[in-house]
């Protein structure tokens, strides 16, 4: 792209013996002020919290395998509840649903892409030695940390019908509030606020770093597209996290203070809450998909041996996709009631969203056109991204319709939309990026080999569960249930296969990295060859401890 | 660029990061007013306005020089969980025409061996006739208290704006529902 900075190779090297000095392990680890080992600290806890996730989707694809209720009451005895009647083994779906949304996008996706792999490239991308407050940095992850703990808590209190906060990802008043008695509300909200305040920190450090450590000669139109999207994902999460808090802390008050912002008998109004949760929540899944699609813009080009084709075109649609997410949030909730004009207005402010993003899709295609392509492992999880978040994209855009969604709101079919962009779509993304540098990270070259195979299941495996949950929701099937008509037993059955299925991908992938650290290469500076061009190629793999004391100086007459 | 070092530079960049998030949650919370007042300006939601007597006067004026359109209005009351009242209208319709003041009556009577006290929330369906149905005079805007098994009959005075004639959204509306519901005062 915008930089080759091979001149500089003999600066790192000068320093090596300087720059290598490691704190000792706990210092390191625990205190840890380093990007590098700081992103590292967020892939490894978004993996972790991924884990889990994904396992509580397990339990319902468990649940939702057959029609009936088989599992929940032994998953409510799982979380503490002794003897669960029938509404307290309803409630744990109610958490189930509640924990995998939450645990998703604030503990598994928001860490992984923006956290580790923000953390780990931004800085190196730029040329800048470290992150501008790497000690706020620190805060920024432990934070995060500790959201996760009191959420993870969360399910083994009293939170009204049972034990655990049984109220969706959206956390809608009236259920919130009166609806939900007991701590465990709380301490979800808690979490929120915890995770909340490690991202406004981290999105603070981006900025600050972005905007004023960049290597000399590197201007704003010459940063990576994955530099680029970090920035604007900083930039929403700046806007929109705060509004999130003060809606939340309007919950905690109603819920604790006897305020009435959202209570109808005091005044309040509970769509308010809506509003200001969409307000946050639409940026909110623009915030998970953007840094997704730095990564792919990187790999695409760097897999076809061209500059990224239109890259001020891709900067700026993201900067479109970034203002435009600001003005649609209605359209999530387009049933609570809401005049003709309104509607006309979101739907077509929603659609005007998918013209930056086709001319994304449009570049990313542009760019393989004519390049010398190589099908390496990240090259063939971008290619399934743009596949699978274009699917989701045209569901996105049949959903935006006022008219339509009347018809498919809370029914699975927007269950499927939403996975489509985001577990397809953005963990594709994530996936694309972990291949394309963890022999960067780690100095070990990871199996081609199992990360094709891994590729190839997952992709079997996500579609079998997702797409039969558009006919589903086509069929009348809501959301957010535990059981369901014989009617529907057919596609559910399929996608819990598809579960299954998806399961063996992720094994093959901690089997790929088990391989790495044994049997892995020991990977070269630049691995992927001339194709990689940023300037986190210039260094070795791993890169030194402390890199770019001398700052890399970018060309003028370099042109992308 | 400037000419600061580079951590007075982080540090006001920083600043002002800060600055913005801060104003972010300054707007979270200026939005519960601004909300209130947006329903209330523009009938969102169906919002009902509220009039003055004289206001109801030129609107009866108007009214009879521009010519008839009638609507069908539809009473209905509910009760929140939680409040032991027996609350319904007294006529389940009433026609009227634009203009025309009208009086309606709602029964609410407390069944619970205790006095409490109630607020109704109201609104208009469809949403759109909120900005033209003016109420005068309501017993939803102060809070009422019951005394054990009192029944209290409670008038609404309104009327539907002339403006409703002008009002392409409204071209074919024949029917606006006035909806209360009654909530135990926070108060109580």
């Amino acid at each position: 792209m915008a930089t080759t900075a091979d001149t500089f190779q003999a600066h790192t090297d000068e320093h090596h013996h300087d720059a290598d000095h490691k704190p000792g392990f706990f210092v390191r680890w625990f205190m840890s002020t380093n990007h590098k080992d700081i992103g590292t600290l967020y892939l490894i806890f978004a993996i972790f919290a991924g884990i889990i996730g994904g396992a509580f989707s397990g339990m319902m694809r468990m649940e939702l395998a057959e029609p009936g209720i088989q599992y929940l009451h032994t998953f409510a005895t799982w979380f503490g509840a002794e003897n669960p009647t029938m509404d307290q083994a309803l409630h744990t779906w109610n958490v189930l649903i509640t924990a995998h949304g939450l645990i998703m996008v604030f503990f598994m996706v928001m860490p992984a892409i923006i956290g580790g792999f923000g953390n780990w490239f931004v800085p190196l991308m730029i040329g800048a030695p470290d992150m501008a407050f790497p000690r706020m940095n620190n805060i920024s992850f432990w934070l995060t940390v500790a959201g996760f703990c009191s959420l993870l808590a969360s399910a083994f209190v009293p939170g009204g019908t049972g034990l655990g906060a049984g109220v969706g990802w959206t956390v809608y008043a009236p259920l919130s509030t009166t609806g939900s008695v007991g701590p465990a509300m709380d301490f979800a909200i808690f979490s929120l606020h915890l995770a909340g305040a490690g991202s406004i920190l981290g999105a603070t450090n981006f900025i600050t770093t972005i905007f004023n450590m960049r290597a000399p000669g590197m201007t704003l139109h010459k940063m990576p597209l994955f530099v680029w999207s970090v920035l604007v994902t900083a930039f929403l999460l700046l806007l929109a996290l705060p509004v999130l808090a003060a809606a939340i802390t309007m919950l905690l008050t109603d819920r604790n203070f006897g305020t009435t912002f959202f209570d109808a008998a005091g005044g309040g109004d509970p769509i308010l809450y809506q509003h200001l949760f969409w307000f946050f929540g639409h940026p909110e899944v623009y915030i998970m998909i953007l840094p997704a699609f730095g990564i792919i813009s990187q790999i695409i080009s760097t897999f076809s041996r061209k500059p990224v084709f239109g890259y001020l075109g891709m900067a700026y649609a993201m900067v479109a996709i970034g203002v435009v997410g600001f003005i649609v949030w209605a359209h999530h909730m387009y049933t609570v009631g809401m005049d003709v004009n309104t509607k006309m207005y979101f739907t077509a402010a929603t659609m005007v969203i998918a013209v930056p993003t086709g001319i994304k899709i449009f570049s990313w295609i542009a760019t393989m056109w004519g390049g010398s392509i190589e099908f390496k492992s990240p090259m063939v999880w971008a290619i399934g991204f743009i596949f699978l978040f274009t699917v989701g994209g045209v569901t996105g855009v049949y959903l935006a319709n006022g008219g339509i969604d009347n018809n498919v709101h809370d029914t699975y079919f927007v269950v499927a939309h939403f996975h489509y962009v985001l577990s397809l779509g953005a963990v594709t993304g994530l996936f694309a990026g972990f291949y394309y540098w963890f022999p960067k990270m780690s100095g070990k070259m990871h199996s081609e080999f199992l990360a094709h195979l891994h590729f190839w299941i997952f992709f079997v495996g996500v579609n079998l569960i997702f797409f039969p949950q558009h006919f589903l929701g086509l069929n009348g099937m809501p959301r957010r249930i535990p059981d369901y008509p014989e009617a529907f037993a057919y596609w559910n059955g399929i996608s819990t296969l598809g579960y299954e299925i998806t399961v063996v991908s992720v094994l093959v992938w901690f089997v790929n990295i088990a391989y790495a650290y044994t049997m892995g290469k020991k990977a070269e500076g630049n691995y992927w060859g001339e194709g990689a061009t940023t300037l986190e190629w210039t260094l070795s793999s791993p890169p030194p401890f402390h890199q770019f004391e001398t700052l890399p100086v970018i060309e003028d007459k370099d042109h992308h | 660029m400037s000419t600061l070092a580079l951590e007075d530079r982080n540090r006001r960049t920083m600043l002002m990061a800060f600055a913005i998030a801060l104003s972010m949650l300054g707007l979270g919370y200026a939005s519960v007013p601004l909300y209130e007042l947006f329903c209330k300006v523009t009938g969102f939601g169906g919002t009902t306005q509220v009039a003055s007597a004289a206001e109801a006067d030129l609107a009866e004026r108007l009214a009879s020089s521009a010519g008839g359109r009638t609507f069908s209005i539809r009473f209905d009351a509910n009760t929140a969980v939680g409040m032991p009242w027996e609350f319904r209208p007294v006529q389940v319709t009433d026609t009227v025409s634009v203009g025309q003041r009208d009086m309606a009556t709602y029964i609410a009577r407390n069944n619970s061996d205790e006095p409490i006290t109630g607020t109704a929330t109201f609104k208009v369906e469809p949403e759109q006739a909120g900005i033209h149905f003016n109420k005068i005079q309501c017993f939803c805007f102060t809070e009422q208290t019951l005394q054990p098994g009192q029944e209290v009959r409670m008038p609404v005075l309104y009327y539907v704006d002339p403006k409703v004639m002008d009002d392409p959204n409204m071209e074919g509306v024949e029917q606006i529902t006035l909806s209360y519901t009654f909530h135990r005062a926070i108060t109580d």
